[in-house]
């Protein structure tokens, strides 16, 4: 007899669901309450008065949803103690007062400062060939016969969770250590099939890093070709036609009028995978957990702060994690300024 | 004049009644150290007669256990439930070990939880919010289960969770019929252990004496440490096992390291593995489901690794003496008889009739029989009262001897019991790191340097 699901009964469901109306009607009265206030102002206020009544509940819950957790992670990753919450344990599971311990274990634990190598070859890697190869593919299809079918397969990936994906390459990478025994992996089948000796692709320090990594530009091609792929098709026709009738060939029109025309959007996709790669966790996760010398930043974060239960070391893990991406941030808001300028 | 003071006295009694709750649902983390006076001390060991109080009551149970292996724990509430009116809510879920102390600092714990890890379990006193045992639980964990079992579920000397399950994990798996036709026995120490070990390596050039599989997500490694912990209660003994897994002698004694070494002279000898997986590094990325499994296909003859390792054997496998696998004992010097075990511990979080007669009810004989007759196979208890012909696979039942043989030296897996940082942290990937050709002495040094200070 299979298990069955556990059941929610009617009632405890209707009851749930009452509560939800109930809390969308009170937060929908507020709102409008908030917005018929700001409406009585007149006169020199009234501007101010509406700008608040708008922006202010953005600015509350990002407040709360992320500035708030924010300061606490800055305040945890001076703390020891086994939990996140500062006021709870007893004895030496109680957080105290470290001032820069958990720092200074970034690298002083064994393992951890080749996370930093790591992380560095993915966010060099990821965004670059990510972007090249959808810069090229979106250039090679565009206005070809075919293009919707050739784009969808590429953009496909992007559909799929990095744990899937994950899933499907580790099949791929799939190795059998044993002499003569049959490959079911398809690339050891295939290196086995000319005569190569199988490799370990995910075994094998220190290569196994840079197949993961293959697996996030195959996820991420997807993307940069999309949008890359309509800012292509953004370009005033005129300035094409007008580049033909001066002369120039294939390649200096690429150069001298596609590449400047998709700067930005250019620039939007470099930063957004850069990003993304910092915080993709998943990949490692789902094939060796970071065991094999391949961990990342934010794997190491996860790891840290929850199996391992050193919060701390944690905390100044993703602290570290949004410094490397602050930069990128702050480039990319620069280059945006520029643009509109 | 005289229904005002009724009511006085009666907002009073609210306030106080308030009062003692409250005091309840706090008590524990201001005087976890001294809870004998706050047990409850209600004999709870006839809890069928007990419905009156009960019936129509809910506990929540949060565990690790999940499907398939849920059903039968499910089944075995059954006659409690039946009998006290009371409703068993089973919460199944594969990350408890990291949501429990979540759970704990967001004020969502369930009534009962089954921890698997002594570590664990401290940590959960930790927090403040865990139960001691009330009084008949306390009772039954006397009588039914050993002194050491009783530890493992206390904190300093009070007693937090009564064992449930266990676990035997000193087993080495291998095929009855192809030691039968090949002509070996089964070893009765660990030099015969070795000796056998060359000979099959000398006899049988298409296959190799060991396979193993180090594997396991974020767990990797933790196969290897089981065996650096078997080994030390063999090359060590039991009392230095106890110091080292408390840290009162460092990590990279020079014990541990011969301990380490010795597993080296099996694990990392080209000649006697990877057999049906290839050369030693195989070892860290094969996973420890499919690391015994060439032992059905001849191409390996032993496969160290824990009773519930019967659970990976494909469907139609014989398990048993005279089957296609078996385990024997992994042998020591032949004269003491150290068993490396883990098992899960019942925790509260909530002090109520309810619960505390759902806990009564754990420890019991009764339930221990109850669940050994609706489990098809794959779990076993330390539990004295369980009766070993109500198991139905003959591997839980030898499993259940060894556990209750006076004999056997039982130690809970040391991991187990460390820090978090070393038992779940650089144990792991250090020992996978060492399959992966890191000498021993760096490998100890790097978990001592990972010893939490505080």
């Amino acid at each position: 007899m299979p298990a069955l699901a556990p059941t929610v009964s009617a009632a405890d469901a209707a009851s749930k669901f009452g509560t939800m109306f109930l809390g969308l009607a009170v937060f929908a009265a507020v709102f409008i309450g908030i917005l018929l206030i700001a409406s009585l102002f007149r006169g020199k206020y009234a501007e101010k008065a509406q700008a608040v009544a708008f922006a202010g509940p953005a600015i509350l819950f990002i407040a709360l949803g992320l500035l708030y957790p924010a300061i606490l992670t800055i305040q945890r990753s001076f703390y020891s103690g086994k939990f996140f919450d500062l006021n709870a344990g007893l004895g030496n599971a109680k957080a105290k007062f470290v001032g820069f311990d958990n720092f200074q274990k970034l690298w002083t634990t064994p393992g951890l400062p080749e996370v930093f190598l790591n992380t560095l070859w993915w966010v060099l890697l990821v965004p670059s060939l990510a972007t090249g190869f959808g810069l090229l593919y979106a250039v090679l299809v565009d206005k070809a016969k075919g293009e919707a079918v050739a784009k969808a397969l590429i953009f496909l990936p992007m559909a799929i969770s990095m744990v899937g994906a994950t899933l499907i390459w580790k099949f791929v990478y799939y190795f059998n250590g044993e002499p003569g025994g049959v490959q079911i992996g398809l690339l050891n089948a295939m290196l086995t099939g000319v005569g190569i000796n199988p490799h370990d692709f995910l075994g094998a320090f220190p290569w196994n890093t840079f197949f993961l990594i293959v697996i996030m530009i195959w996820i991420q091609a997807g993307f940069a070709m999309t949008v890359l792929s309509a800012a292509i098709k953004a370009i005033p026709d005129d300035i094409i036609e007008a580049a033909r009738l001066d002369g120039v060939s294939g390649i200096q029109l690429f150069r001298y009028v596609t590449l400047p025309s998709i700067r930005s959007s250019l620039i939007v996709v470099l930063t957004t995978i850069a990003i993304a790669t910092l915080k993709a966790f998943d990949i490692v996760q789902a094939s060796s957990g970071g065991t094999l010398h391949d961990s990342v930043l934010a794997n190491e974060f996860y790891r840290r702060s929850f199996v391992t239960q050193e919060p701390g070391l944690g905390a100044a893990i993703a602290i570290v994690i949004f410094l490397l991406v602050t930069p990128i941030i702050v480039f990319n808001v620069i280059q945006m300024r520029k643009d509109q300028a | 004049m005289a229904s005002t003071l009724r009511r006085t006295t009666s907002v009073i009694g609210v306030a106080a009644l308030a009062a003692v709750g409250l005091a309840a649902c706090g008590g524990s983390s201001d005087n976890s150290g001294n809870n004998a006076s706050g047990v409850d001390t209600t004999d709870y060991s006839d809890w069928c007669s007990m419905k009156d109080q009960l019936n129509g009551k809910t506990v929540t149970l949060y565990t690790s256990i999940v499907t398939p292996e849920d059903k039968p724990h499910k089944d075995s509430y059954k006659p409690f439930e039946e009998c006290t009116g009371i409703t068993v809510k089973y919460e199944g879920d594969k990350d408890f070990e990291k949501n429990l102390p979540q759970r704990a600092q967001s004020g969502n714990l369930p009534d009962v939880a089954y921890v698997p890890q002594p570590g664990l379990l401290q940590t959960m006193v930790e927090t403040g919010k865990a139960m001691p045992s009330p009084e008949s639980v306390s009772k039954n964990v006397d009588e039914f289960f050993g002194k050491d079992w009783r530890a493992y579920g206390s904190v300093d000397d009070q007693l937090y969770a009564a064992p449930l399950g266990a676990n035997v994990k000193s087993y080495v798996w291998y095929s009855p019929k192809q030691f039968k036709a090949k002509g070996y026995k089964v070893p009765e120490t660990w030099d015969d252990l070795k000796k056998l070990t060359a000979q099959i390596a000398a006899d049988d050039a298409n296959a190799k004496p060991w396979c193993a599989g180090f594997a396991s997500g974020t767990a990797t490694g933790w196969p290897g440490t089981d065996w650096l912990e078997d080994l030390m209660l063999r090359t060590a003994g039991p009392e230095v096992y106890d110091q080292w897994v408390k840290h009162e002698i460092p990590f990279n004694d020079p014990q541990v390291a011969t301990a380490l070494d010795e597993v080296g002279s099996i694990l990392k000898d080209p000649k006697y593995v990877n057999g049906g997986f290839g050369n030693v590094r195989t070892i860290a990325t094969t996973t420890f489901q499919d690391g015994g499994q060439p032992i059905l296909k001849n191409k390996c003859y032993m496969h160290r690794q824990a009773s519930f390792y019967a659970a990976n054997w494909p469907e139609g496998t014989k398990v048993a003496e005279n089957g296609d696998v078996w385990a024997f004992y992994l042998p020591g010097d032949g004269q003491s008889k150290p068993v490396l075990g883990g098992g899960e511990f019942v925790m509260s979080f909530r002090d109520a009739p309810e619960v505390n007669a759902f806990l009564t009810y754990l420890s019991s004989k009764e339930w221990a029989n109850e669940k050994a007759k609706v489990t098809s196979g794959g779990w076993v208890s330390a539990n004295k009262g369980l009766e070993i012909k109500n198991l139905k696979s003959p591997i839980d039942q030898q499993s259940a001897e060894i556990l209750q043989d006076p004999n056997s030296v039982f130690r809970f897996d040391g991991s187990d019991m460390m820090p978090s940082a070393v038992g779940a942290g650089s144990e792991w990937t250090e020992i996978t790191n060492w399959i992966n050709g890191q000498d021993t002495k760096k490998t100890l040094d790097n978990i001592e340097k990972s010893w939490p200070t505080s």
